[in-house]
């Protein structure tokens, strides 16, 4: 039914004093899709990512999220965004479910306990409910926050680099997860440099270089066994200049 | 919430940063106005009966603190609400300079002070509400300057330097009614009243005030000029290497 | 009603944070029995001027001792990048400033009642009379310490210098403070009670209720990016 995207973003540009992180970039990415974007670090992804999830706002040009207008409706739109970062946002000295309940109350979830129960069983984290976060591996941190960001129920997933760090296992329990979420009524956002597990279970790729989009095919016509090759062109051709 | 206006055109720093003619007529007659009051002070206006020549430091000390006190502080304070509502990096270098100079002027005001109160009062320092004030206010605009050297220009300098700068002019009045109410209870033993001014006296004094508060604004556009063009060249820096 | 809890519920966490480690409370109050010491040996005991001297040694203490806790307060919130965790959360600015406020508050309160039973015995104050308005005079002092405080180190944390920094930004905004509670102390520990420094109970009043309103007004600005 909606014709609107998800994702519409117009001439992004985002300066840190001088620096454009951000020069210029569109895109659109529609209702229910799975977008993973490419890019070297440096490229921008962190900070497009910072403004697609309201925590950080565009110098210029226009960002539409979920029918909503950024900055202005930043407030609206919180509630229905979920971030996985590199970051966990995990408090250390609490336990995994007191960090799930602190932020199920700034969300004002609804029947907390069950609804923080029924994650951590999700993440496979119930054994160590009790256990503070500093004791946590990074793979079980990042499971938690897993589960804190799905706390909420979100419509738009926003994960930046989630495999950095992880383990074999981790990355596959991050990857399970992933699948249940892509249902085709969540919209997810998800960076990567790792082409592997990018093109893993993706509708859309992108590559994104010096603050632009260069590349953008729906995941049937890239062909995978070239797509290395592809991705090295665009980024050695636009990357010269940092070394 | 205003979108921070990321990068300035070029063309708006351009016409500041040009050299204009009647900024060079302002420093000149500084310049000369200075020197005016030099001779006005040192030799013209008649020996205080009293206080004997040491009198004479009062022409530069009035005026220095009524530049911190008045148009400098107040500068800085007005400019930096008008940077958090418009968010142009422009005011917040006018708050900026103008908080720079009246540092300068605050020192100024702080040391001969001490120099005329030896003799006259018999000591460097008294706990008068106004010294106090005068000290504290010095410390409050040292910080603020102490805030922005340890930031890297930008917007996000500009709005916690905005922030600081808000708090801490709103807390001047109070440190001045507070140490007022400290300084009655315990009664003062001298006071820096009994000062009548002669006619030719209150001349020296108007003038030097008038040219204090002209070399002011001539410093404040100078001032401003070399950080439009300090902003300016960082800006074209960062563009050529991203070319 | 979602405002006030909400806020409390993150000023709730910092506390059960800090009841596990007890990092920043033992370090604050330890600092504040330091300074208590310090000066103690620049005081010669006996002298007719003692009782004059003895509020400034308290509220040095104080303000040394708060600034502790002050700095760690939005550093913790750096750890694991918690704080853009805590901004993405359907809030109001204003809620995540009033729970870290609540919580410097706490905090600071505490050390300021326990330094002063330390300092009270030290110098042989009478403590069960001067106990109750001493309380009321502390947390004054807290809540003007603790607002501009929290803002000022959501401001400083940031940046290269951030602890020096934030003594530097504070103090020097604190001497309102500071001084009517230095002066309304001195009444009570004259035995005079809290009526005779009314005026300054005043005074810590009224800059309670104007920065910390100033504070919620422009706290949004220093967790913008």
């Amino acid at each position: 039914m909606t014709t609107l995207p998800a994702i519409r973003v117009r001439g992004l540009w985002k300066y840190f004093g001088h620096f454009a992180a951000l020069r210029g970039l569109d895109l659109d990415v529609e209702a229910g899709r799975f977008l993973t974007i490419f890019g070297p670090n440096g490229a921008g992804k962190t900070t497009l990512m910072k403004v697609l999830s309201t925590q950080s706002g565009a110098s210029e040009g226009s960002v539409v999220v979920g029918g909503v207008e950024l900055p202005r409706g930043a407030g609206e739109l919180r509630r229905r965004i979920g971030v996985i970062s590199h970051n966990t946002y995990l408090y250390p000295q609490l336990s995994a479910y007191e960090n799930l309940v602190f932020y199920g109350r700034m969300y004002q979830v609804p029947d907390l306990r069950d609804r923080a129960m029924s994650l951590l069983e999700e993440v496979g984290l119930v054994g160590r409910m009790d256990d503070r976060v500093a004791t946590f591996s990074r793979g079980m941190e990042q499971r938690l926050s897993i589960a804190r960001a799905l706390l909420h129920q979100p419509d738009l997933m926003f994960l930046d680099e989630p495999y950095t760090g992880l383990d074999q296992h981790a990355s596959r329990m991050l990857r399970d997860v992933l699948e249940t979420l892509h249902t085709g009524e969540r919209t997810i956002v998800l960076t990567t440099h790792n082409l592997e597990q990018g093109l893993e279970m993706c509708d859309d790729v992108a590559i994104q270089v010096r603050g632009r989009m260069v590349y953008r095919e729906p995941i049937e016509s890239v062909d995978r066994a070239s797509f290395e090759q592809t991705y090295f062109d665009y980024v050695g051709k636009e990357f010269r200049w940092d070394s | 919430m205003t979108t921070e206006g990321a990068s300035e055109p070029l063309a708006s720093t351009r016409s500041f940063g040009q050299r204009s003619m009647w900024v060079d007529v302002l420093g000149l007659l500084s310049l000369v106005g200075v020197l005016v009051a030099l001779y006005l002070a040192l030799l013209w206006a008649p020996t205080e009966a009293v206080m004997g020549d040491i009198q004479r430091i009062f022409y530069f000390h009035m005026p220095s603190a009524w530049v911190a006190l008045g148009p400098a502080f107040t500068v800085a304070f007005v400019c930096s609400i008008i940077y958090l509502v418009k968010r142009d990096l422009r005011y917040d270098r006018i708050a900026a300079a103008s908080a720079e100079i009246g540092v300068m002027f605050t020192t100024i005001t702080l040391v001969t002070g001490p120099i005329w109160a030896r003799p006259i009062w018999g000591a460097y320092w008294t706990w008068d509400p106004r010294l106090t004030t005068t000290l504290v206010l010095w410390f409050i605009y040292v910080a603020y300057l102490m805030l922005r050297a340890s930031s890297a220009p930008g917007h996000k300098r500009a709005r916690l330097s905005s922030v600081f700068a808000i708090v801490g002019f709103v807390d001047v009045p109070v440190v001045f009614m507070s140490i007022r109410w400290w300084r009655t209870i315990h009664p003062l033993l001298i006071s820096g009243k009994g000062m009548s001014l002669d006619p030719s006296m209150e001349f020296v004094l108007m003038f030097s005030l008038g040219v204090f508060t002209l070399l002011y604004v001539y410093l404040l556009i100078v001032r401003v000029r070399q950080e439009d063009l300090k902003s300016r060249v960082d800006r074209l820096r960062q563009q050529l290497l991203m070319r | 009603m979602g405002f006030l809890s909400r806020s409390w519920a993150i000023a709730q966490k910092d506390i059960v944070a800090e009841l596990r480690t007890r990092e920043t409370v033992i370090s604050m109050l330890l600092f504040g029995f330091l300074v208590i010491l310090i000066f103690n040996f620049g005081i010669e005991p006996g002298l007719r001027e003692e009782n004059l001297v003895k509020p400034g040694v308290l509220w040095a203490a104080f303000t040394f001792a708060g600034i502790l806790g002050l700095n760690r307060s939005f550093a913790q919130e750096k750890e694991n990048d918690c704080l853009q965790g805590l901004l993405l959360c359907p809030v109001d600015r204003a809620v995540i400033y009033l729970g870290k406020f609540f919580g410097n508050l706490v905090f600071t309160a505490i050390m300021g009642v326990v330094v002063f039973i330390f300092f009270s015995v030290l110098y042989n104050v009478d403590l069960v009379g001067a106990l109750l308005p001493m309380v009321l005079i502390l947390l004054l002092a807290s809540v003007g310490f603790s607002s501009v405080g929290t803002l000022f180190s959501s401001v400083s944390v940031g940046l290269k210098t951030r602890d020096v920094l934030l003594s530097i930004l504070l103090f020097p905004v604190m001497v309102p403070v500071i001084l009517a509670a230095a002066k309304s102390s001195a009444r009570v520990l004259d035995g005079d009670g809290l009526g005779a420094g009314s005026l300054w109970l005043g005074l810590l009043v009224v800059y309670d209720v104007v920065f910390l309103a100033i504070s919620v007004m422009v706290f949004d600005y220093t967790v913008e990016e």
